[in-house]
């Protein structure tokens, strides 16, 4: 009994610890890579098979690749011969030299040579503005967010199309009033009767806005509405001047676009469009005003309900029929909507998911401190509900980027668009061109998936480590 | 009539009564849960509620700041009728602070942002101002050291002072406790009760849904007690334990003092 830190002093039936103990190193007998090992690799028989199996699959995969890419490649020539088994000497694998003969096809289509500079330039200024907005230490965030959603759109369309479109009518001569207007009057290249009837339709919007917040919410309320609606239309004012103004590029019809450049423009399109439409149209879903309500789930239903070719069709061939005469779109336009719209849906329902996981308490919570249901959504809710979700929007992102060969059906060239048309070039005709063509394809798509994901599973580790410990 | 001046401030030209609650009565579906509530609250006066399980008291004040919508009768709080009109539904929530028993903190946002997104977006204060009107109110519920921290670091009690500190952020005039130290381990409670008692000696008009009748007694001006969605009981703290008059209060305090 006087031993009082032996730690055996008590009956042997005591559940009472007779002495304090210091906190101690946990064992080591789980560490070194033979414990690993056995605990992890061989530590029962389903486990050992499971090993050989993965070991067996290993072998069989990996090193043929490895031939077929980098050993029994032929990494330079000029033309097919230098891929031809027969003039080699050996077996070969990838034909790489085809897709350096390529490369220009590929990356920017039938894009005028004298003119891929302006998509270099689009290229490169779009990797300069995202990649400080990913990051999350770089400074100015919010000046390179605007920078990069606000102008840089705008600047990539006038480059890429080269801009100095003849804009001819505006709202009010659509609806038939041209004759208000000098028809073929220019000031410095700009329609005279475009931009009346700009201003024109400005100022009524403005005033129809007005009248109806008035009539809605009140006299306070006309004011407000009236300063959105020309806010808004200064800044479409904008986007269309940049449109209008000749700044002396060539212009490059869409038809020429291809390859690399299609599928981004595409894709990112559909990105950054289908993230705010997905969260409207969730919104609009939970909304409690029925009409609201209703659209949302219409609209929603509708573009989940059709597969994506079957819009694409629809928008390229068929779309065409029902616009009246003078209005025509641009068929990659087309196809851009047709993808934005059924993104949307899709993202709309997966926002829906996050947005159900919130518990009420939250949105008491916010109500409780008098935060308006605007503000309840923006700061409290959506933050918690897209972040619970970034798997399931990198997941849409993912396969919206791989969805774009999709437009292949309506004869626009993405990728592997202009990989296939690579094909058909009797210069490169030999057996291993079809794999390698294929094979870099998906090396590039790889190379971008897997960058998103990987940047996903980054910020939520962020986030995750922010509120936990 | 407040001690703390931040306080003080937002009392000055205040209404004399705090809450108005004339006839109201409210179903969910068919069931009847609030019937024909009477109750005057003065200015700077103290009231615990209590009562059994599902008797409605978390609905009785959840209708005072409107998460809860009163089907008959009125409800007045601070000289604001509620009705359908949100923007007074918005303004009465600015004057009635809330704090509940799960505390419903933003786990996205640290306690310091917690604390200023209210002031800072509703009230419109610059971030300078509200972030010194938080940490003003932090220092008061003793946790001024946690601001950085996210809410899923802190213990339960230190939550839940941080949501009392985050309703005081808004500076009302009224303050609302639904069963605030309910969900807590039996060693953070009293941090918590400390605090509301604190906040009682400033003279803050509050209505609390407890269980805590040491703190009734403390604090209390009057308890109500209620059962079946009615105010069937009302007196002084002293009185009210000492000498209930109905039956359901008899049994109900056996069950909670033994
Ligand atoms: N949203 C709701 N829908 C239907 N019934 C509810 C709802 N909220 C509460 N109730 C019911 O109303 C009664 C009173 O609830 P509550 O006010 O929370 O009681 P207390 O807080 O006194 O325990 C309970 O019987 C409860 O089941
Ligand atoms: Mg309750």
């Amino acid at each position: 009994m006087s031993d009082s830190t032996s730690g055996q002093a008590l009956s042997p039936h005591a559940f009472v610890s007779a002495a304090f103990r210091e906190p101690e190193p946990p064992p080591t007998s789980d560490r070194g890579p033979l414990r690993w090992a056995r605990a992890h690799l061989f530590g029962s028989v389903p486990q050992v098979l499971l090993t050989l199996f993965g070991i067996w699959l290993l072998y069989a995969v990996i090193p043929p690749l490895v031939r077929f890419f980098i050993t029994d490649a032929v990494w330079e020539g000029t033309n097919r011969n230098a891929c031809l088994p027969a003039d080699v000497g050996h077996s070969v694998g990838a034909c790489w030299p085809f897709i350096w003969a390529k490369i220009n096809q590929l990356t920017y289509g039938f894009y005028p040579a004298d003119e891929r500079w302006r998509v270099n330039v689009v290229y490169a200024l779009g990797a300069l503005l995202l990649l400080p907005l990913l990051i999350q230490k770089a400074p100015y965030k919010r000046l390179n967010a605007i920078v990069f959603f606000g102008v840089y759109p705008v600047l990539a369309f006038v480059l890429l199309t080269g801009g100095n479109f003849a804009l001819r009518h505006f709202l009010l001569g659509y609806l038939g009033f041209d004759g208000l207007f000098p028809a073929g009057a220019e000031v410095g290249g700009l329609s005279v009767a475009f931009w009346a009837d700009f201003i024109l339709s400005s100022a009524l919007l403005a005033l129809v806005a007005a009248g109806i917040s008035r009539a809605v919410a009140g006299p306070g309320a006309g004011r407000g509405a009236a300063r959105s609606t020309l806010i808004v239309m200064a800044l479409l004012g904008v986007v269309l001047l940049a449109a209008d103004v000749n700044f002396g590029l060539v212009p490059v019809e869409t038809r020429l676009w291809g390859g690399l450049l299609v599928t981004l423009v595409i894709a990112v399109t559909g990105i950054t469009v289908s993230l705010p439409f997905g969260i409207l149209l969730a919104l609009g879903r939970r909304s409690k005003l029925p009409l609201v309500k209703i659209s949302s789930i219409l609209f929603i239903e509708f573009w989940r309900g059709v597969p994506l070719i079957t819009v694409l069709f629809f928008a390229t061939y068929m779309l065409p029929l029902f616009l009246p005469g003078q209005l025509t779109i641009d068929g990659l336009l087309r196809a851009l909507v047709g993808v934005a719209l059924f993104a949307s849906a899709y993202m709309a329902e997966v926002v829906r998911g996050g947005l159900q996981a919130i518990p009420k308490g939250q949105y008491e919570g916010a109500m409780a401190l008098g935060l308006p249901g605007s503000l309840m959504m923006r700061l409290v809710v959506l933050p918690q509900a897209l972040k619970l979700v970034i798997p399931g929007i990198v997941n849409n992102f993912i396969g919206l980027f791989k969805d774009t060969t999709l437009v292949l059906i309506v004869s626009i060239f993405d990728l592997l668009g202009a990989m296939r048309a690579a094909f058909t070039d009797p210069n490169w005709a030999t057996p291993t061109t079809l794999f390698t063509g294929f094979g870099f394809a998906g090396i590039v798509y790889f190379v971008f998936c897997f960058g998103m994901s990987r940047y996903s599973m980054a910020l939520e580790k962020r986030l995750d480590r922010a509120q936990r410990h | 009539m407040s001690t703390d001046p931040v306080i003080a401030q937002a009392e000055a030209g205040a209404p004399k009564l705090a809450v108005e609650m004339v006839g109201v009565n409210k179903w969910y579906g068919e069931f009847h849960v609030l019937r024909d509530v009477n109750l005057t609250v003065e200015r700077g006066e103290r009231l615990v509620i209590c009562g059994p399980s599902g008797s409605g008291k978390s609905t009785l004040i959840r209708c005072i700041n409107r998460l809860e919508e009163h089907q008959k009768g009125r409800i007045i709080v601070d000289g604001i009728e509620l009705t359908d009109d949100l923007k007074r539904i918005d303004e009465v929530r600015r004057e009635v602070g809330m704090c509940f028993q799960h505390f419903n903190l933003f786990p996205h946002l640290t306690i310091l942002e917690n604390c200023t997104l209210a002031p800072m977006w509703v009230r419109k204060m610059p971030k300078k101002e509200a972030e010194e009107v938080a940490m003003h109110f932090l220092e008061k519920v003793k946790i001024p050291h946690q601001a950085k921290k996210y809410p899923g670091q802190l213990s339960g009690g230190q939550q839940q002072r941080v949501a009392i500190a985050r309703a005081l952020c808004m500076r009302p005039r009224i303050m609302l406790f639904d069963e605030p130290t309910s969900a807590l381990d039996p060693e953070m409670v009293k941090e918590v009760l400390d605090t509301m008692v604190e906040l009682a000696q400033d003279g803050m008009t509050m209505l609390c849904v407890t269980h805590e009748m040491g703190f009734a007694r403390q604090v209390a001006n009057r308890v109500i007690f209620m059962d079946a969605g009615q105010i069937i009981e009302m007196n002084e703290p002293n009185a009210f334990f000492s000498n209930p008059q109905h039956e359901r209060t008899k049994l109900f305090l056996s069950q909670i003092l033994h």
